[in-house]
């Protein structure tokens, strides 16, 4: 095997490629691209669908698939809300959405692992009950103006780097450390390459893939937190068709739908691709009546180019 | 009728090489109107592989097919379905969700003049067909409710309708109970009064003697024999089976055994193990021999807590072990080579450091962080003592040949040093310079004192490299002998069942 050849070159950096390719152009299209306000800005956009694409990338690596993040952003973000304006401790709040995010993660796996119902299905049940539970909870209506140590959550800064940024950043870096270095990461692999194989060197496969549903719901919750705060409202349709960007993310980057090859630096590129786009589609003032289409068009390409 | 003595099928000097492998040398079959014939042999004797020469699978690299008198080409497994030649496959072709009358008809069926589907001409010419064959099923049935045999039934019927004049029947006995075999001999007499020839496979030597005319027996690829049934004992093709075989180089017997070490009491668990016990005792290698299918793999994956059983007890150095899960073998000293490397064993798109070290990653960690550092250096260190040919550590395992994949599947378990180590199928697929490093691997932990169940196909294998042999058949041990007594013949006989054990030692 020729470890230089173009194929494989193109199939290990063609995301790669695809993502430089795209920035050139873009930055020879508009002025405004490379400026330093442009791209903490896109930054800032990508952190949402990055955190969520964190979880989905582990649940990916199972072979496995989440439909639900969307709808379990929305349910809580708006119990968080309601705790704050309630008068709950800021902390207390965001941890009582944290954990509801992870119960709802939790009950994907368990109904997944144990009762061996296929993840599509799990998982779009859970989309349509918690989507209406938000919906029953707030009888349709936003929830507003939330205390401002909160809205830091948003948009506070440390050093220049706005706050969100901050915490996708340190999502991706303990979610690479996990997947790359710990028995647990090992383990993810072990079971998306051959579950029948994971058994019978004693992995407790039905653990690990609650863990990862878990997981899944807790950064769903974690970048509703950070949605609600920069909008200043929780709104019971928040997230609609999220997962579909964050699956865009995690198979742009090369994570393999059948499991178990794969990671997240090809997800951070795979989020920074669909961001910049979103971005370029902005800045060249292209109608949005265009927008999905081109979106569309480009992330085609860019798949075609790093599966050839 | 045609002429009895013209044969319907003649295949001559039927050759086909694999990469490395010759799995038909120069094979002559010929098959009689309306002759039941019987095909015989080994795993990997070569009837499967000439059964697809004969179907279109696969094409042979030299020799010649004539059916009916004529010689044919078959390309292909359609051409083969319209020169008349069906096959029922051990594993069915159904569709479950569909009736028994859309199965027979699949593709074919009768059509009104929009190209709709006239039902009750479907339903009509089903009946006529299965009246025809004295099969008694209703043609609206869904297919999935029907019991394998009914199944089986639908295909053969489905076979017929197609014209098949010749019917090859791999196994067709292996999922049926006793009457439903009687039933199925029925029909085929029934097929035999309607012109139709069948070639029978079939490890029971029991069935060949009551439904074959002839048999032909295959041992490596070769064509051994062929004769009439009333002219051959069950030992006779046995020992045809068999054969006398070039000796492989196996290494030396152990020191001897030490203590009992695993005993397994009464392990149940329908169809496939019925009441099973043994006893393994370090520092031996016992050899678990039968017939694919006989329980073997079964009882493996009992003891190691894959599959749940109905009964029985595992002890392990006389005290009572909980097992449920591969886990809690593990936690006893336990470890498992897979059957199917690929399929079971091995995370294909994982490196050889990885896959060395996945079952004892407990061991390797800090706080759940992996200590790459003793990792590599224990992936090494087995890659070393093994002879695992790989360019580096960090290769995926997908990469490296049939036996290195091996020896990285037994350095695994290697590493934990069980007391307790069951392969199964060890040497199945790779080369013969491999397979003698495995056995001469197996012997030295035998003689470090480790316990080695080893289940094994190969007759050669199992008297080579055993201290003491087992046979199971159909779910339960059937017999015992220690390295000096045993021999191909008797193991094959016990195998087979044509020798039955004492009546005392089949009960319960």
């Amino acid at each position: 095997m020729n470890r230089y050849s173009l194929g494989s070159i193109l199939q290990r950096f063609g995301i790669a490629i695809s993502f430089v390719l795209l920035c050139v152009a873009l930055s020879l299209l508009s002025d405004r691209f490379l400026t330093l306000p442009n791209i903490v800005n896109v930054l800032r956009q990508i952190t949402i669908n990055g955190i969520i694409a964190v979880g989905m990338t582990y649940v990916i690596l199972i072979a496995e698939i989440d439909l639900s993040v969307g709808s379990v952003l929305a349910l809580t973000s708006i119990v968080t809300a309601d705790m704050l304006q309630k008068g709950l401790p800021i902390p207390l709040a965001i941890l009582i959405g944290l954990a509801l995010g992870a119960l709802l993660g939790a009950v994907n796996g368990v109904i997944t692992a144990k009762f061996r119902v296929p993840s599509f299905i799990t998982t779009l049940g859970m989309l349509t009950s918690a989507r209406g539970a938000a919906l029953l909870y707030t009888e349709g209506r936003p929830i507003t103006g939330l205390p401002d140590g909160f809205r830091a959550l948003g948009r506070g800064e440390v050093a220049g780097i706005p706050a969100p940024v901050l915490i996708a950043g340190v999502v991706f870096v303990l979610g690479w450390l996990i997947l790359k270095r710990t028995q647990a990461g090992e383990y993810i692999y072990a079971i998306g390459n051959n579950p029948t194989a994971a058994r019978l060197v004693g992995i407790s496969i039905d653990r690990y893939r609650t863990l990862v549903f878990l997981v899944a719901g807790l950064l769903a919750a974690l970048a509703g937190m950070i949605l609600t705060a920069r909008l200043n409202s929780a709104q019971p349709t928040a997230g609609v068709a999220f997962e579909l960007d964050a699956i865009a993310a995690v198979v742009l980057g090369g994570t393999s739908f059948s499991g178990g090859v794969g990671g997240l630096g090809g997800t951070l590129l795979g989020a920074l691709i669909i961001g910049v786009l979103d971005n370029g589609l902005n800045l060249l003032n292209i109608s949005s009546l265009y927008e999905q289409l081109v979106k569309g068009a480009v992330i085609a390409l860019a798949l075609l180019i790093h599966r050839k | 009728m045609t002429d009895t003595g013209t044969p319907i099928l003649r295949m001559v000097g039927i050759t086909k090489t694999f990469p490395g492998v010759r799995a038909l040398d120069n094979v002559t079959l010929e098959v009689l109107p309306q002759e039941v014939h019987g095909l015989v042999g080994e795993n990997g004797a070569g009837k499967t592989t000439l059964m697809k020469i004969l179907t279109g699978v696969y094409q042979a690299d030299a020799g010649h097919i004539e059916f009916k008198g004529r010689p044919v080409q078959i390309p292909n497994p359609r051409a083969a379905q319209l020169l008349g030649i069906a096959i029922i496959h051990q594993e069915l072709a159904v569709l479950p969700e569909m009736s028994v009358a859309e199965n027979i008809f699949l593709g074919r069926e009768p059509a009104g003049p929009l190209g709709t589907v006239r039902w009750d001409e479907l339903y009509r010419q089903t009946q006529a067909l299965l009246d025809r064959l004295g099969i008694d099923l209703p043609p609206r049935t869904r297919v999935g409710n029907l019991t394998i045999a009914q199944q089986q039934m639908v295909e053969i019927a489905k076979a017929l309708s197609l014209e098949a004049d010749l019917l090859v029947m791999d196994e067709p006995t292996s999922a049926l109970t006793e009457r439903e075999t009687e039933i199925l001999f029925r029909l085929i007499e029934t097929l035999k009064a309607h012109g139709v020839s069948i070639i029978y496979i079939s490890h029971r030597l029991e069935e060949i003697f009551q439904i074959c005319d002839r048999v032909t027996v295959m041992r490596d690829g070769q064509h051994i024999d062929t004769r009439p049934i009333d002219q051959l004992t069950p030992q006779e093709v046995v020992r045809l089976m068999v054969g006398r075989r070039i000796k492989d180089i196996y290494p030396p017997p152990g020191k001897g055994r030490g203590p009992l070490k695993l005993e397994v009491r009464g392990l149940h668990r329908p169809p496939r193990l019925r009441h099973v016990s043994l006893k393994l005792y370090s520092g031996e290698i016992l050899g678990l021999a039968g017939l694919v299918g006989s329980g073997r793999t079964d009882l493996a994956r009992a003891i190691f807590g894959v599959d749940p059983v109905e009964a029985g007890e595992i002890w392990i150095d006389g005290q009572l072990a909980t097992i449920r899960s591969p886990d809690d073998a593990m936690a006893q000293g336990m470890g498992l080579v897979p059957e199917d490397r690929k399929g079971q064993g091995l995370f294909l798109q994982m490196t050889v450091r990885q896959n060395t070290v996945i079952a004892r990653l407990k061991e390797l960690s800090r706080w759940g962080f992996i200590d790459f550092r003793r990792a590599e250096a224990e992936t090494r260190r087995f890659v070393e003592e093994l002879d695992i040919r790989t360019p580096s550590l960090e290769q995926l395992v997908h990469n490296l040949s049939g036996g290195n994949q091996q020896k990285v599947v037994i350095a695994r378990w290697l590493g934990r040093a069980p007391s307790i180590l069951i392969l199964d199928e060890p040497t199945r697929g790779i080369d013969v310079g491999a397979k003698a490093e495995i056995h001469t691997l197996m012997r030295q932990l035998a003689d470090d004192g480790m316990a080695i169940l080893m289940i094994s196909s190969e007759l050669p294998e199992v008297l080579g490299v055993s201290d003491r042999i087992l046979v199971m058949r159909e779910g339960r041990m059937v017999a015992e002998f220690s390295r000096e007594e045993a021999t191909q013949d008797r193991i094959m006989a016990y195998a087979t069942g044509a020798a039955q054990p004492a009546q005392e030692e089949l009960a319960p």
